[in-house]
Parts: structure tokens; sequence; C-alpha cells
């Protein structure tokens, strides 16, 4: 085996790599094979090294993740992301595939999860219940290696970013990208790393000379005054050592390259126990989790730094030629989304894209290069096509595989807690549970099913309650079918306790939502499951959605969805703050669309448009006048919305007619307005089929029906002076439109409608009998009435309203 | 760098009439071409210029982009920046030349598309006048030739007979180019450019010839993308370009700027008295635009719908112009919300049914809760009523 260091008896091999990259990835595989060492020695928790075997089997896809948990706290969690080019994942494999050992050498996540609870109470999620902001400190936050450096930078790493450590180990790259001139690291540790094919020379030589780097920068900048560093880098050293004195001479150690100075430099055994004594420690365990290419990518919480893992997967896993292939795999995506691509296209787009690179002073060209000559030869200098390419291609949609056997997922284990802790067995016979939402545990159990269904965990059903109505009540079915354990494992992926991968799932599920109603139920169910925290996200969702969604029925459709969930979520205690300003929102667009969308409709649209505007009228009666800030006098402006709509000629006569009572019951339009508009309807101008449907519409039977008209003297009035006003030649052509209106409604209304009309205007008693019983006196009794007063008084509580009650006999509806 | 052109060149078309006219007393030129108002920046660019050229290019790619973008020579001059954006479009536009593909500018009204083809061809040609300006109307012997019809008559059809495009003269000389607003030209026209784009040869079969391009000739075409040209480019054309799409400005403050800069410079030559403290409705008259155009608030939280216009920057320099002139003449003199509501409402609702839910929507939803704005949303309601 060559030495590394020339001056020294063969050490240790060290490689110093930047995690996940492609070119480190080929350079370690090239090293290894050329040296073929005894022992590999990979950065990251030595708890894992019984998982390593793993790493090995058929069905172990990557990306896929190493997961440290507490075992008390799931919530606490790191992870240490590795793709099919990580070099620590390539070592690993060499190894398997070679028979070799391979072992961890950084420090116990023991250690390193105990730091995180430490510095919880700076991180967001102090409770530990936060994965991302949790995990991404974990994830090589504590461990990851200086030309990691991007790691660091994906500045989810409160503790450690925060302090004063000095640029250089929050990005040593940096430091040498601007050395050698250029003002963006990544593509310079590209242009000197990645891209340079592993030569015909000495593979162990960027090695070294990478490590002469990283050493004349520590001397330069100090070792960066970071404790944690320092620990961790003497227990690797410890680990070296002991490898070295079981396997001799034949060891490889592949970590950052920012530790390979401090790991080649010689230091006392005693020295380095000294510095690993008394660390904290908690109870911990690791298991492999599957990984997505998008939580690699650094736009995601979990972000292991790098922006496009697709187009490193494509570096390390083409032969030859990465431009050419790389951009005839961009031309078939778009040809597969129909764009006119041919070969021709990718002729051009390689021509440009390598003089671009030779135009820029780069030895190859890069992703840069390679998709600005997508967007001006493919994409016509469109972004649009682009973000695609971007999406399936830069970034990619790979998913990786866990074997079965990998050691459960710490979701499991928070679910299995969390039964226990609510007495909620799960059993594979069917029963019924019928829960009690005002008592705590109750509550609780309704949200955890609830939280289960967001993640595909049907474990219980939603029955309907038997007897009880109430809103408190809940039945659910519970039933256990060995294959939700499977779903548990799957659902693992979002996080590691229920509440953190309900969260997860139900914001990811909000931003691939369809439709708006999609996304209203979306936010009815995290009220229901109570995910305060995604609540903000789906809204905000549902918000933009609301606002490109140019068709005012879905906007009226959602619209009392989303009160509803407003007067629920009070019930339940849930902060709907966010909730109240979206619905205010949807309810100012809906009142500026409306208007425009009510003329031009034929009959059928005009019906379905009338079961909008109640639906909207009676949301806004129940969203308040200001229900949150910014979003004043609503009912003020929905009514000036509804006079619009009566004063306009073009707006179908049912809808006017509506616009018409509704003002009216709300007192907003006087009796003798509303008489005026109705005889101006109802003349001989009107065409009778339009006069119909307006009496349709403000006495019809989806106003409330009749009963509204018998219990309301006023409206009968009005109604009964125009029928005897209408001229004896009009009146045979109003005749059947009214039949029909009338005729909907129920015997005994219309019973006592002919009642009402035989004893004639203002002869009215009390309505509070059964209909049918003329003979009424016509004043009011008002000792009689008294008498009904404490019975009143105590239906409505206590501070009954003597106003309400006083009027008893006038009671309407 | 490889371009692929004719073996040899033909003789130089170079026709009696066409060179004429070109040199005016470039003093007096109410607006000098490019390469005479900066000749002095491209004589020192092409003095330290070092790096390899293409074949009959007066600058090497880098110079080029430099001549763009401005910056320090090396012996200290100064390089004015000719176009104010990102570095990456500027590279891909020159390497797209030096390649022996034809390069098509893209981008809404004042997105400065003929004045970036203008300095390229200055900078890679040192000619920036053989231009085809794209109408309706252009026919077929704008791209092609023409004939001079009284030697056509006298001495029949003969080389001497024949008035070159200034394309034809472009790819006998190895120049560059211009063709401004292609989608405007009428499609049979516009194919006249494929075989000069693919085959890089023009035929002339009523002599039996042909002028074959020589190293060094290119296209830069500039088309509108927002309100779509009545002609747009067939496939086939459209393969012959690489296309580069020149982005409205990207800040804010850049948009003001420009706007304010603009307005200043119309108003003074319409005569318009000066109005103080205009900046404040000039911001708001941008921001407006800048979100319905991103259809999304400034603050990025609220989405929106944006209406069917364009909302170009060039859009917002006449609101405002309008607004001025609107206080100037009949207002107290100075720019407020009344002023520029009328302009607002007619650059916005273009479409009568649509663009107007879409702004009221505006106005209620982001208007109206605007800090400050209350005198905004009032004049905008009263010109919307």
């Amino acid at each position: 085996m060559s030495g590394v260091n020339g001056e020294e008896a063969p050490g240790p091999l060290l490689l110093g790599v930047r995690h996940h990259g492609p070119g480190s990835a080929r350079a370690v595989r090239a090293v290894l094979e050329d040296a073929r060492p005894d022992v590999v020695l990979v950065e990251g928790p030595p708890e894992a090294d019984a998982l390593i075997p793993l790493a090995g089997e058929e069905d172990m896809r990557p990306p896929v993740a190493l997961l440290a948990h507490a075992v008390d706290e799931p919530g606490r969690s790191a992870f240490w992301p590795l793709a099919e080019f990580s070099p620590e994942w390539v070592a690993i494999r060499w190894a398997l595939e070679h028979g070799v050992p391979a072992r961890f050498i950084d420090l116990p996540a023991t250690h390193t999860l105990a730091w995180q609870g430490e510095d919880g109470r700076d991180g967001g999620g102090g409770d530990g219940t936060d994965p991302a902001t949790g995990s991404a400190e974990g994830d090589r936050g504590p461990g990851a290696a200086a030309p990691g450096a991007p790691d660091e930078r994906s500045g989810a790493a409160p503790g450690e970013g925060a302090r004063p450590a000095g640029d250089v180990r929050v990005d040593p790259l940096r430091v040498l990208a601007e050395a050698a001139g250029y003002d963006d690291a990544e593509r310079w540790w590209e242009d000197v790393v990645e891209h340079r094919g592993v030569g015909k020379g000495d593979p162990v030589a960027p090695f070294t000379a990478l490590e002469e780097a990283m050493t004349a920068l520590r001397e330069e900048h100090g070792s960066g005054e970071h404790e944690r560093d320092l620990v961790r880098e003497a227990h690797m050293r410890l680990r070296i050592r002991a490898a070295r004195r079981e396997f001799g001479e034949g060891v490889a150690v592949v970590c950052g390259a920012w530790h390979v100075p401090a790991l080649r430099r010689r230091a006392t055994v005693a020295a380095d126990r000294a510095l690993l004594k008394g660390l904290p420690r908690v109870r911990t365990d690791m298991t492999w989790v599957p990984w997505t290419n998008r939580r690699l990518s650094r736009a995601s919480g979990y972000g292991a730094g790098i922006d496009s893992p697709g187009w490193y997967g494509h570096l390390f896993g083409a032969r030859d030629r990465p431009v050419e292939r790389w951009l005839t795999k961009v031309a078939g995506l778009l040809r597969a989304e129909d764009r006119i691509v041919s070969s021709a296209h990718v002729i051009e787009a390689v021509r440009l894209a390598e003089t671009l690179a030779a135009m820029r002073g780069r030895p190859l060209p890069g992703l840069g290069e390679t998709t600005d000559a997508v967007r001006a030869v493919m994409c016509e200098g469109s972004d649009v096509p682009l973000t695609l390419v971007h999406d399936r291609l830069v970034v990619g949609d790979a998913l990786g595989e866990v074997p079965a056997t990998a050691p459960a997922v710490p979701l499991q284990r928070d679910l299995a807690r969390i039964q226990r802790r609510l007495r909620l067995r799960p059993e594979a016979a069917e029963r019924e549970l019928d829960l009690d939402l005002r008592g705590e545990t109750d509550a609780e159990r309704s949200r955890l099913l609830h939280r289960l269904r967001l993640l595909g965990v049907g474990w219980g059903e939603p029955a309907v309650s038997r007897g009880s109505t109430g809103t408190f009540r809940e039945t659910w079915r519970l039933r256990w079918e060995p294959e939700l354990s499977v779903r548990v494992a799957e659902a693992g992926v979002w996080g590691t306790t229920v509440l953190a991968a309900a969260t997860a799932r139900a914001e990811a599920d909000a931003v691939a939502a369809r439709g708006l109603a999609e996304v209203t139920g979306l936010a009815e169910h995290c009220l229901l499951a109570g995910l305060s925290e995604a609540l903000p996200s789906v809204m905000r969702v549902l918000a933009d959605r609301a606002a490109l969604d140019t068709d005012v029925g879905h906007l009226a459709q959602a619209l009392p969805a989303l009160v509803r969930s407003l007067r629920y979520g009070d019930v339940r205690g849930t902060d709907t703050g966010a909730l109240a300003g979206v619905a205010a929102g949807l309810a100012e667009r809906v009142f500026v669309g409306v208007p425009p969308a009510c003329t031009a409709l034929d009959a059928d649209a005009a019906e379905e448009m009338r079961g909008h505007i109640d639906a909207v009228h009676g949301a806004v009666g129940l969203l308040g006048d200001a229900p949150a800030p910014g979003h004043a006098r609503l009912r003020a402006r929905w009514q000036s919305v509804l006079r619009t709509l009566s004063a306009r000629d073009t707006v179908p006569g049912v809808l006017r007619g509506r616009s018409v009572r509704l003002l009216l019951d709300d007192g907003e339009l006087a009796r003798d307005e509303a008489a005026r508009l109705m005889g101006l309807v109802l003349s001989p101008g009107t065409s009778p089929a339009d006069a119909a449907a307006w009496i349709e519409g403000f006495v019809g039977q989806g106003s409330g029906g009749g009963l509204l008209l018998v219990h309301d003297e006023r409206l009968f009035g009005l109604v009964d002076a125009w029928l005897t006003g209408v001229p004896a030649e009009a009146f045979t052509d109003v005749l059947p439109l009214l039949r029909r209106t009338f005729s909907a409604y129920e015997p005994g209304v219309r019973r006592t409608l002919g009642e009402l009309a035989r004893r004639g205007p203002g002869t009215r008693g009390s309505t509070a009998v059964a209909p049918g019983q003329p003979g009424f006196a016509p004043g009011l009794d008002t000792a009689r009435a008294d008498a009904v007063l404490p019975v009143v008084r105590l239906l409505l509580g206590p501070d009954g309203e003597d106003e309400g009650a006083g009027a008893g006999a006038g009671v309407t509806g | 760098m490889t371009v692929s052109a004719g073996p040899t060149p033909v003789d130089p078309m170079r026709g009696g009439s066409a060179s004429a006219n070109t040199t005016a007393a470039t003093g007096q030129a109410l607006r000098p071409h490019a390469e005479d108002a900066f000749a002095a920046e491209l004589a020192a660019l092409a003095a330290l210029d070092d790096r390899p050229r293409p074949a009959r290019w007066r600058l090497s790619p880098w110079a080029v982009a430099t001549y763009l973008l401005g910056g320090t020579l090396a012996d200290g001059t100064v390089i004015t920046p000719k176009y104010v954006g990102p570095r990456r479009i500027v590279e891909v536009a020159v390497t797209t030349l030096a390649t022996d593909r034809a390069l098509l500018l893209l981008g809404v009204p004042g997105t400065a598309k003929t004045w970036v083809s203008e300095h390229l061809a200055a900078a890679v040609s040192g000619d920036s006048t053989l231009l085809v300006q794209g109408t309706a109307g252009t026919p077929e012997e704008a791209i092609r030739y023409g004939w001079n019809y009284a030697r056509l008559l006298a001495h029949g059809p003969s080389r001497d007979a024949l008035v070159a495009s200034p394309v034809m003269r472009a790819m006998a000389e190895g120049m560059t180019a211009r063709v401004e607003e292609l989608t405007r030209i009428p499609a049979d026209v516009q194919d006249s450019l494929i075989t000069i784009l693919s085959e890089k040869t023009l035929p002339i079969p009523e002599l039996g010839q042909e002028v074959q391009a020589v190293r060094g000739f290119n296209l830069i075409a500039t088309a509108n993308d927002r309100d779509r040209g009545v002609n747009d480019l067939s496939s086939a054309l459209r393969r012959r370009f690489n296309t580069v799409v020149l982005p409205l400005p990207e800040t804010p403050e850049a948009e003001v700027g420009i706007v304010a800069r603009r307005v200043e410079q119309i108003g003074r030559s319409l005569d318009l008295p000066a109005v103080p403290d205009g900046i404040d409705e000039i911001r708001r008259v941008v921001t407006v635009f800048r979100e319905l155009r991103d259809g999304v608030t400034a603050d990025g939280r609220t989405r929106l719908k944006s209406p069917s216009g364009t909302l170009s920057t060039a859009e917002a320099i006449s609101v405002v112009t309008g607004g001025l002139a609107l206080a100037a003449h009949f207002g107290d003199g100075v720019l407020r919300a009344g002023d520029v509501a009328a302009g607002l409402l007619g650059a916005v609702v273009r479409d009568p049914a649509a663009d107007r839910v879409v702004w009221q929507e505006y106005l209620e939803t982001v208007v109206r809760e605007r800090d400050g704005w209350k005198d905004l949303y009032r004049a905008c309601r009263e010109a919307g009523a």
C-alpha cells in the first residue's frame, strides 16, 4: 500500500472527501482498488457498525439514511444520508464486496444526540418533536466535515452555525475557492475535483493535494475553536489506533477532508481519552431508513446540502461523455412531455454547452452550462420546461429502499408508546369506539386516529354515531390489520413521531393537492387531527389556490367548509387565526367575483348560483363582521354586493329575488323598497317568466319554504298586496308560474296560507299554534303571553333576553 | 470555434447604390450608431484582446461580453456597461454567435432587445447597420435581394442589376446581420430565412448562381414574446435559433430607476413642467405592475391573478408620463394617485371581462389593506366605477 505521506512509515490511508461528491466517490473507489486495505473506516456513528452488512443486501437501494434516535424520545433524532455517489457508501460497498470489515469511527450518536438535547433550547424543535430542525442538525451537522461545506451552509444547524467559530470552519471550501479566484465555491470544487475523471496516474495524488490544502488552511485559520470537532477527531484517532492494533497497517479511512490534518496529527492516547471524558449520553437506537433525492437536495428541511443529487448521480453513473449523455436524457424527458426535441437540438445544445464552458474558462461544461444550453436550444428561452428538467433530472425522484430486516423505525415505537398511554390496544377484531371529546383522553384518542388516517394508516374509520348527534361525540370502527405495520414503517419517512409525521404529510399533501376543495378538506382534517403546525402551510396553499381559481363557484363552495372548520376549531380550542384570515380573504374574492359571474346565466346555472349565494350568505353570517385583522365590514360589503345584484337587469330574476329577500331578512332593505322592487318586477313590462323567477327566488322553496310566508306577516302582506293588484289580463299569464312556486310547498303550509289569505291582511294573531285552527283574537293577549315568559327564560338561559321573550307572540321561525 | 461555411467567398455584393448613404456626417447624427458612439471603447478592447477570435470577428467572445457588461481593462480603460442584467444572458448570446447558430432575442417590449442586438453586432462585426426592420409588409426582397429595374431592362439580368439585401451582404462579407421584430414578418417571408440559416447559402435562380455565407456570418433576430406577434415562428425556423429571453428588471429598485429616468427624459422632450416628488408615485405604479405581472405580492405572501396585458416597464413609463401630463396641465402640479389611476386601469384592464375581475380583486385584497395606499384605492375605485 502506498503511503500518502512520504516521510513516515506507512500510516493509515487517509482519504479526505467531500460528502456526497461523485468525484470524491470515484477517487475513493480507485484508491481502494489500488491499495486493497484490510479494513475500511468511515466517518459515521459506531453504533451503526452492526447495520453495515444490511448495506450489501439485494433490496437495499440508495438513497438511504442512517437514523439515530433517542430511545425514550423518538423526536430527537439524527440522519446520515447516503446516496449512491457518496464516498462513504462507495467505501462501505467496496468493503462488503471484498469481504473486508468496515467500521464507523465518528463520535457515537449517543453523545451527539445528547448534545442535540442540550442545544434544544436555541433550536426551534426544543421539545424534540420537530424533525426538520432536529435532524438537520444531527445530519452531518455535528459530524459533517469541511468540504461537505454545504452541509453547514444549509443553515439548519442553529447550534453550530451561529457560533463564532470562524468562517473557515463554516465553509473552508469557500476560502479555497476564493484563493483560486472563483466566486462560487461549488463550482470551484466541481472544476477541480468532481469533473476530473480518475486519471491514469497515482490515484492517491488528489487526496494528498487536498490534504495539503486543508493542512495549510487549518494552520492559517486555526482549527476553528470548535470543541466538538476536537472531541470527534479525538474519538476518530482512538478508533483508528484500535484498528491499526487489530489489522496492522492496511487501514483506510474515509472522512471529511477537513478532518484529515487532525487525524494525521500525532496525539497521545491519554490526551484523546481526556477529551472524551464525561460526555453526556442518551440511550440511542439506530436503523436504516429509505431516503429520497428530494431530501438530499438543499431545498428541503432535511437537506444533505447538495443542490443537484440527480446530476451528481449522473456524473457518478455515466461511463463517459457525461455532457452528451445528460443532454440526451434531458431531450428524452422533454420528448416524453410532448415537446419537439430532435437529435439536432441535442447536438446544438452540446456545442453551446461546450463553447460556454470554454468562454467561462471551465474544463468541462457543468450543470450551469448545460442548463443554459438546454434553455436556449431546447426550451426556446423559457424557464417553464426547465423547471421540469430541474425537478425530474437535476434533483430527481429516486426513492431509496431498505430491506425488511432493518430494525424498526422510531415512528413505530412512538405509536406503541401512545397506544399504551391511551390504553388503545391494536386488536385484529373489529370493534366500535365511542369517544367523548370533552374528556382529555378521548380527545387525544380522536386526534391519534385522525393523524393515522392522514398518514394512510387506516386503523380506525369514522362511523356514524348512534344516538347522540352532538359535535363532541365521535364514533370509530377500529380494526388492526397486520399490513398496517407495513404502512407505519412506510410512514416512517415522514417523521419520527406520529405528530411530526402527520404534520409533514399534511404539508406535502397540501402542496400536491389538485383542487381547492381538496385543500379545504385537508384543512378540516388538520383541525380534527390537531395539527396546528401544519395549518399555516395548508392555509398558505389554500390562499394561493383561492387566488388563482377563477371559478366563483369553487370559491363559494370552499367558503362554507372553511367557516365550518373555523367554528369547529373554536370548539376544540385550536388557534384559528390563520384560518380566519384565509376565510375572510376568500370571502372578499367571492364578493368581487360574484357580480360578473351572475350575468348571462341560463335557468340551471342560475339555480346553481342561487345555492352558492345562499351558502356564502350563511358563511358570511357565521364569519362575523371582522374575523381577522385587515378584513373589516365583511357583512356590509356582502350586502352591497347583494344590492348590486338586486338592481342589475342582466342578473337572472331568481338571483335578484333572492338578493332582495336576503337583504330584507337582514333588515337592510326597507319594506317599502322591497315592495317597490317587487312591483317593478311584476309589472307588465317584465316578461312573465322573469317575474315568476323573481318570486321563486324571493319566496321559493330554496328560500326556506312557505313557512316563512306563514310566519312573516310582512312578506305575506307584500305578496298578497301584489297578487290582488295584478290586473285581470296579466293574472292569467302569471298564474301557472305562481302555481309552480306555491305548489312546491308542503300541504300544511299551503293550507295555512289559504287560511291566511281568506282572513285577509292584518288580521293575524299568534302563529305559534298548529296550522289549520282558525279563529284567533285580533290582538295580543298580554296576560297569557306573560305566563309563558318564565319557561322561555329557562330555555334561553339565565340572561334570557327579555326582548325576544316579550315578543314571544310574534316569534318568527 | 467551428464556423462551417462555403469554401470561398463569392465576390462581394456591394452594389453601387448600397454603400453611398451609409456614411453621413456622424457628428451631426441625432443618434450615432453604436460602433461610432463607443468607437474608443471598442478600439481599446481590440488593442488589449489577446484571446482567440473566431473568423472575421473584431473581438474575442470574452471581449464582446466585457463590452456589453462593462468592466475595467488592464490599461485602466473603463468600459461602460451597455446591458444591465444577468451575466448569463450575455454569455449565452455571445457564445451562440460564436457557434454558427443564429440568435433570437425574446422579451416583452422595453427589455432592450434591439439595444443588445445593435451592440452585439457592433462589437462582433464592427457594423450594426446591416438591419432588416420587420413589419407586416416586409417583402421577400428585404431578406433576399431585389432588382434595379432600370438596369434589368437595359442590360438584362446580371449581378449588376441585383440589389442585395442586408442579409445577403452580411453573408458575402462574413458580417452580423440583424432582423428586428421577426414575428411581425409574414410567415412566407420568414421562411426564406430557413435556407439561409441551415444551408448558409442564398440561391439566385434568375442568374443560376448563389451566394455562400463566408465564415463570420451570423444573424441576430429580435421578437416579442408576450403579445405573440401576428406570425408565430414555424418550428422549422425556430429550430435554427438559440433563444435568449431578456428578462424584465430583477429588482423593484432597478425598475423604479429605469422608469424615473425615462420619464424624466420624455418629460423634458415634451416640455412638461418639472414635477417634484413624483418618485413615490412612480414606486407605487412600479409595485402595482410588478405584483400583477409576477402574480404575487411584493412581500411574496399573497398570490394574485395576472391580467392578460403585458405590463412591461415601457407601459409603466407611459402610465407615469400620462399622469405627469394630467398633474401638470389639470392638477396642482404634483403627481398624485388620481393622476395615475386612470392610466393604471387602462394598462391593466385589456380584456374588459376577465381583467376587470383581476383588477377589482387586486384592489380589494391588496391595495385596500396596504398602509398609505388609501388614496390610490379610492382613486382607482373612482376611475373604475
